[in-house]
């Protein structure tokens, strides 16, 4: 029997045993185990179609795109279609935008909009595998249209079959811009130059784990994409002080190597350093987040298997931690059968035996990762800019002079910075700014992004319009608390619930 | 600005404030504009500043377009329909006038 | 053991109420230090709804009523001030407010409040007007057919609360006050001539105390002979995306600021601790909002937050000296905002001059003792 697809709000049942929230490499692989124990599963995600952001628009099939994307994007295709035939229901288009972990007397529950309205589920487990997002990349210019993330680039291809026109520059560092390089080169467009901005400090650090690297999956295929990279676009090493201007739209990227300045023409600039977790949801849940020092981003705090500080709440993925999809993948199995088993539906004798062989799975295929952590390590200069002109929350335009002036203040941390300035207000929440605004403080205050902290966050975590909240049931305790008389008090011929 | 690397089979056929444009089957909102030279979604609500999606992954709130008379919509999120009206948006929204209830 | 550090006064609390002292205290010229808590410290002064509000204050206590107004009557003095030492304006707007009613009941029972505030204050209160729904409409066109009166005075406005936390802040900076994050006060014991102040951080001592520390007054307070029962109350408030202006008076639930974002209010929860907004509420805030200006129904929900009113045990504010150790002072309230500007200009100097005014003793937690009785 193949997934349901929900439409709308209204034909979703009230109660899940499993929700699970994401549709990339760990929800689907969550999903599919735990609809194989005989449950009720929900799979909400918010894109029209499951693969999460590695395996995008992969179930459209086409062929040039397999091509270009080689074979780790086809890796995903058995992973989707084992989702797709699952017992599972699944909601495309779903935005999430609350989660509530389960309560003495309440199980776990979430707020969602499908269909354009918005309906809230109880679910006895719920399972966030969010993925991951790219580090932001302030740099002076970096609102003007035409300067993308990386990652922007390589959706347009996977899903659209489109690659920037003109002149691309890209610009950061880790294994992302590389292999994007060589897929946008393999797709005929026309990279000027590729801006490498590694701290190369960082190779001290990394060399030491480079053993583990060697013995990882990853060794070979990295090789292969530097060598690819090389061969063929202008790389430059040391890339310091990047800016990118241009009246309407990015038309020249400035930038300085050891003591040269360098201007280049171009139409697009992709920036790139890193993908650190999406944690909005998680953080507004309430999970206990930690500062990861090698990944240099915060995650949420979860056991050997995947539970987070929120009774009910697990997390895999990349949400948890950055690990790659084949890791996303394994993960997403063991937070289902840790789902099923906390809810005592898990009978297999097997599953602890199972539950071993993942984990050891699990743990091969992070194999190398802290070397790649800790090469790619961004340089302070793109974590915490410098230039005061930079804007640093997209949303509300604040700059870095400003946020620097306000940390000046003394302010506690950066919710105290958010109230003083609106960094982080906007209909991003933060999502954008965060990791920028932690980093300058950190540095300014001289102590470690994990005593300065990150912005907390509260429900809904993206937006919905104020007919769905206002249409969904009024209980009498919330009339009495807000209108402050009873429901029927002051309105006997009015009816104030829906 | 991006272009295409294949020849879009199934074609469909969308507005851009009022311009007709022409979509693949399947992709987003986001990358239908990209891909027919749309270089502008909207100006910034604080500055008036042009901008465009950035991540195209639901992320940014970069990409914000008015879809079928529904205003700021991640338009990197909603999948392309035939005869779909988009619109830009220019800085902050208008409310609309009218006795519309929600119930 | 070193020499502790020895101050002249301190500030417990850096909040709005304890900035604006602060702030006036340095200029009267007491070298000041504020001593205040982390981040994620309950801080009503990150969580408020930004009214400079008189309407309906002061039930039955006609003296909490008069000190409002006198507040809301020298925002504008206190503005002017603030934008020269902080540079920043604060975008105070006294255009008026509007109480909305939903129902008969609801209108009968706010206009019937502000009979009583009139007579109790001995006809001082500010004036106002009783609006049936037609007249409302005339005023306010966007006001949905669900609104069946309101309530209107000219006395009510608002200001940016989020530029007025910071312009305070940059304020008592530029007059030299000192201000330190992350030192909450443990401790606090009287010594020979002064006060020792403690926490994680060390100690310090302090020939005078102000404790304007929010929720945690409660706590304090007693060490010095003070007195702040507070109860719980949670309030929850949504804020929509920017808007292209709408509604450029105030109403008690609903504002527009001046960046665009409508800010819609609020609830009051006694029975929690916890600091998560309630989806149940949201739907109620959302519900009621919708009724009062229908054009808001599609707008986007940004961000919802909660925090807890710094609410003493009858709603009026807490000045007082302590008798037992004088020296130590304090200031418990909610409406931070309101009475920002009576802190500032009128607080703040007495303060500095060793002794509150008498126009303060209604004020004084002896009120909760005679009660007690």
């Amino acid at each position: 029997m193949p997934v349901k697809q929900m439409t709308a709000a209204a034909d979703l049942a009230d109660r899940y045993d499993i929700v699970v929230i994401g549709a990339g490499p760990a929800g689907m692989a969550a999903a599919t185990e735990a609809a194989s124990h005989d449950v009720r599963v929900l799979l909400c995600d918010e894109n029209p179609a499951p693969g999460g952001q590695i395996y995008r628009a992969i179930t459209r099939n086409r062929p040039v795109a397999f091509k270009l994307l080689g074979a780790s994007y086809a890796e995903g295709l058995p992973l989707v279609q084992r989702f797709l035939d699952c017992r599972a229901d699944y909601a495309a288009g779903a935005t999430v935008w609350s989660l509530q972990g389960a309560h003495p007397e309440s199980e776990p529950e979430i707020g969602l909009t499908l269909g354009g309205s918005a309906r809230r589920i109880r679910a006895g487990r719920v399972i966030l595998a969010t993925g991951a997002t790219e580090r932001p990349m302030p740099v002076p210019g970096w609102t003007l249209p035409g300067v993308m993330m990386a990652g922007a680039a390589q959706i347009a291809l996977k899903s659209a079959s489109a690659v920037p026109q003109g002149r691309i520059v890209l610009a950061g560092c880790g294994p992302l811009l590389y292999l994007l390089a060589n897929q946008l080169s393999d797709a005929g467009a026309h990279i000027v130059a590729l801006l490498d901005t590694s701290d190369r400090r960082q190779r001290w650090a990394a060399i030491q784990h480079l053993p583990s690297f060697a013995a990882s999956p990853y060794l070979r295929k990295g090789l292969s994409l530097l060598v690819s990279a090389y061969r063929r676009i202008k790389v430059i090493g040391g890339v310091q002080d990047i800016a990118v201007s241009g009246q309407d739209r990015a038309e020249k990227v400035r930038f300085s190597t050891r003591k040269k300045q360098h201007v280049i023409e171009a139409d697009t600039v992709l920036l790139h350093q890193g993908v650190i977790p999406a944690i909005n949801l998680t953080s507004a849940a309430g999970c206990e987040l930690v500062w990861d020092d090698a990944q240099h981003c915060f995650r949420p705090v979860v056991d050997g298997v995947g539970r987070t500080s929120v009774p009910g709440i697990i997390c895999a993925g990349d949400g948890a931690g950055i690990g790659g999809a084949r890791h996303a993948a394994v993960a997403g199995r063991i937070a289902a059968m840790t789902a099923t088993t906390d809810l005592r539906i898990g009978t297999d004798p097997d599953c602890a035996r199972q539950l071993s062989a993942l984990q050891r799975r699990a743990r091969y295929l992070l194999r190398g990762r802290r070397f790649l952590d800790l090469l790619y390590h961004p340089a302070p200069q793109f974590r915490a800019p410098r230039d005061p002109d930079t804007i640093v929350c997209r949303c509300e335009e604040i700059r870095a002079g400003t946020l620097r002036q306000a940390v000046g203040l003394g302010v506690p941390g950066p919710n105290q910075l958010k109230t003083f300035l609106r960094c982080g207000m906007g209909p991003c929440q933060g999502r954008m700014c965060a990791p920028t605004v932690t980093e300058i403080m950190a540095e300014m205050q001289g102590k470690s992004p994990a005593e300065v902290g990150t912005y907390r966050l509260r429900a809904p975590v993206k937006p919905l319009r104020l007919a769905e909240l206002a249409a969904m049931p009024h209980t009498p305790a919330a009339i009495q608390a807000v209108a402050g008389h009873a429901p029927s008090d002051f309105q006997p011929n009015r009816k104030e619930s829906p | 600005m991006f272009r295409r690397i294949e020849a879009v089979a199934d074609e469909i056929g969308f507005f851009f404030d009022g311009r007709p444009l022409r979509a693949m089957q399947g992709e987003t909102v986001a990358t239908a504009l990209l891909a027919s030279g749309v270089g502008v979604f909207r100006s910034s609500v604080v500055s008036g500043a042009p901008r465009a999606p950035l991540c195209l992954m639901g992320v940014c709130f970069d990409c914000l377009v008015e879809i079928d008379g529904v205003e700021n919509r991640q338009s990197c999120l909603v999948e392309i329909r035939e005869g779909m009206d988009v619109r830009s948006q220019n800085r902050a929204r208008q409310l609309k006038q009218g006795t519309i209830s929600c119930r | 053991m070193h020499n502790p550090e020895i101050r002249d006064m301190v500030v417990v609390g850096g909040g709005l109420v304890g900035a604006s002292l602060a702030w006036g205290l340095a200029r009267e010229g007491v070298s000041t230090l504020v001593l205040d808590g982390d981040d994620l410290d309950l801080r009503a002064s990150r969580a408020n709804f930004a009214l400079v509000w008189v309407q309906g204050k002061g039930l039955g206590a006609p003296d909490y009523a008069l000190w409002s107004q006198t507040a809301a009557g020298c925002w504008p003095e206190f503005a002017t001030e603030l934008a020269a030492d902080s540079g920043i304006d604060v975008g105070l707007s006294q255009r008026g407010g509007f109480s909305f009613a939903l129902s008969d009941r609801e209108l009968e029972q706010l206009a019937s409040e502000m009979v009583r505030i009139r007579s109790e204050t001995g006809v001082r209160a500010a004036s106002y007007e009783v609006l049936d729904a037609v007249a409302t409409r005339v005023r306010l066109p966007h006001v949905g057919p669900d609104v069946v009166g309101s309530i209107y005075s000219r006395a009510d406005g608002h200001v940016n609360a989020l530029r007025l936390f910071r312009a305070l802040h940059v304020a008592m900076t530029a007059r030299g006050v000192e201000y330190r994050a992350h030192h909450a006060v443990s401790d606090i014991a009287a010594v020979s001539n002064g006060f020792r102040l403690s926490g994680n951080w060390g100690s310090v001592l302090a020939r005078r105390v102000v404790l304007a520390a929010g929720l945690d007054n409660q706590r304090l307070a007693p060490m010095l002979g003070l007195h702040a029962p507070m109860k719980r109350s949670k309030g929850q408030i949504l804020v929509t995306e920017k808007c292209r202006p709408f509604f450029d008076h105030v109403s008690a639930t609903i504002r527009q600021t001046d960046e665009g974002g409508v800010m819609i209010g609020d609830s009051e929860e006694t029975g929690t601790e916890s600091i998560m907004t309630d989806q149940d509420i949201s739907a109620v805030l959302a519900h009621r909002a919708i009724r009062v200006f229908p054009c808001l129904s599609e707008a986007n929900v940004l961000r919802s937050w909660t925090g807890f009113r710094i609410k003493t045990m009858d709603g009026m504010p807490i000045y007082e000296q302590s008798e037992r150790h004088p020296g130590a002072f304090l200031a418990s309230c909610h409406s931070g905002v309101t009475l920002a500007s009576n802190h500032m200009l009128r607080v703040a100097p007495m303060i500095a001059a060793g002794a509150l005014a008498p126009e303060l003793a209604p004020f004084h937690s002896r009120r909760f003792h005679v009660q007690a009785h």
